[in-house]
């Protein structure tokens, strides 16, 4: 119950973006946990080169590889062992910070 | 409190133009576009101490985070940015130190402030460092992250004059290059002795990759008589063990020799010696003595140290000292938390915790625990890859950070795709730390 109502506040703050600061804080959040994966994929997901770039990134489709990295069903060097350490709600997050991202 | 009014409804204000940006065209509302809206005012000072992995990011994170409103200033003694990572594969022959050594211009570009200067003391009830070249500066909020430094004094004759030759080349830069001379002066059936430390050491798997690099340098020059001798303080090898022994055996057979339990405490310069607290002598051509670490030499001095007298103790949702307030502490000068390694990675992320926790915190807000990541790569010869990962969350009852069950793991086997990873992991990190 709680993750859907998480992934719900994320969904309505990346598809509505108002002008309530509660949602740009939601963003604002996110933003912190998408630079988790800055190290490899770039500063907000702008890989330099040699690893996918995540901005701008599908939010429905991030959602769907990174479940199947955890659940092993799609090809990975490194990617099926550090996406078990997230959770769904936590997923859903990056996913919806990416997705607002410019490529 | 009306300034802390006034700087809330700043910060409202510039979330809400951010939010509109996005609305209006799918745009970043936090990409650092600062120079296309007017100057932000400032909300406070905050001062990085140390320009490696895990101050830059700090230094980079605040400003980028906080939309410009935090001053950031990065003091910083070296002039040039040089990775430690990629720098065994220097050694080896297989990258360059152009490769490994980058500026920090563009990091002032961003708006940081990036000073080349020396702190020489920090006084934490007044917020004030004192510098080599400048005078004090006031912070609101201290950012020290100055790796680690070395215990010389736990080996006997390692002297000033002694670490002219014996070199440690564990922090990059001019030791690189020298260590590489060296290696390149070893002739055919010369020995090559590295010593490593009992551990928390700055990157565990690093050394067992520096033995893979220059077994690989003997080899590609016809050396196949020369050995490499590792002097291992430790019970066993510290990272991906099955991954070094089996490159070990396929690539450099009966070039590698590795002995386990063995503490180096003593230098013979003039017999070219290393010698153990048990009596061991081994000689060799090269000497390579990586000494017992610690916090670096600042945090030790600041008072920061609390744990082992090595190590800094922090908040984990905020990297904040737990000795001195408004003080923050990265890297490998903290006690790590369980399963966390010391790495240029780990470093990264705690650049980013404490960045997020600052920006809130000087914002007015509480800060959350974040997850961390960790990878490290490592090159058995100049291509093939192998890596460790792990994910690390925050457990609010035990209030440290643990590696999450079933996440993370190692390669099944070195490749050439992940060598091609880890290259492009490098180029990525320092541009997350240094653009």
């Amino acid at each position: 119950m709680r993750k859907q109502i998480g992934l719900a506040a994320i969904l309505s703050a990346a598809a509505l973006l108002g002008s309530a600061s509660v949602q740009a804080q939601d963003l604002g959040k996110a933003r912190y946990l998408a630079a988790n994966c800055a190290n490899c994929h770039g500063t907000d997901g702008r890989s330099v080169g040699g690893i996918a770039s995540l901005a701008g990134y599908e939010r429905a489709r991030f959602i769907q590889v990174m479940t199947e990295y955890r659940e092993g069903k799609r090809p990975a060097t490194i990617m099926h062992q550090i996406s078990k350490g997230y959770s769904d709600d936590q997923v859903a997050q990056m996913a919806a910070f990416f997705a607002a991202q410019k490529k | 409190m009306a300034e802390i009014l006034k700087n809330r409804r700043h910060v409202l204000k510039a979330g809400a133009a951010g939010a509109a940006v996005v609305a209006a065209g799918g745009l970043a509302g936090c990409a650092t576009q600062q120079t296309a809206a007017p100057a932000p005012k400032k909300i406070g000072r905050v001062i990085v101490i140390g320009g490696g992995y895990g101050g830059l990011t700090a230094a980079k994170y605040i400003n980028k985070w906080s939309g410009g409103a935090i001053e950031v200033y990065l003091i910083e003694r070296e002039r040039q940015f040089y990775s430690c990572p990629i720098s065994n594969l220097v050694l080896g022959g297989a990258q360059t130190m152009d490769f490994i050594t980058h500026s920090y211009s563009k990091l002032r570009e961003q708006g940081v402030i990036v000073l080349n200067d020396e702190v020489t003391a920090i006084d934490p009830a007044k917020q004030v460092i004192s510098l080599k070249k400048i005078a004090n500066l006031s912070y609101d909020r201290l950012v020290v992250s100055p790796g680690v430094d070395f215990d010389f004094g736990k080996i006997a004759g390692l002297n000033d004059e002694a670490q002219k030759t014996v070199l440690h080349s564990w922090k990059a830069g001019a030791q690189t290059m020298a260590l590489r001379q060296q290696l390149d002066a070893v002739p055919n059936g010369g020995v090559y002795v590295m010593s490593i430390p009992k551990a928390p050491y700055r990157c565990p798997p690093g050394p067992y990759e520096r033995a893979c690099q220059v077994a690989n340098l003997f080899k590609r020059k016809g050396n196949t008589k020369s050995k490499v001798v590792i002097m291992d303080a430790n019970p066993d090898i510290q990272s991906k063990k099955g991954l070094f022994t089996k490159a070990w055996a396929d690539l450099y057979p009966g070039m590698i020799e590795y002995n386990a339990n063995m503490v180096v405490n003593e230098v013979d310069v003039k017999n070219r010696r290393l010698i153990t607290e048990t009596g061991d002598r081994i000689q060799g051509n090269v000497l390579n003595v990586i000494p017992p670490m610690r916090a670096g030499d600042l945090a030790m001095k600041s008072g920061l140290v609390n744990v082992n007298n090595m190590w800094c103790g922090v908040d984990w949702i905020t990297c904040e000292s737990l000795v001195h307030k408004n003080v923050h502490v990265l890297g490998d000068s903290t006690f790590s938390a369980p399963g966390m390694p010391k790495s240029g990675h780990m470093a990264n992320q705690h650049g980013k915790t404490a960045a997020a926790a600052i920006v809130e915190l000087m914002n007015g807000r509480q800060p959350s625990p974040l997850t961390m990541a960790n990878t490290c790569y490592s090159f058995i010869d100049e291509r093939n890859v192998v890596h460790v990962a792990s994910v690390h969350q925050y457990d609010p009852v035990d209030k440290t950070m643990k590696t999450v069950p079933g996440s993370g793991g190692l390669s099944s086997a070195a490749t050439e795709l992940e060598g091609q990873y880890a290259l492009s992991w490098a180029r990525n990190i320092w541009a997350d730390m240094l653009t």
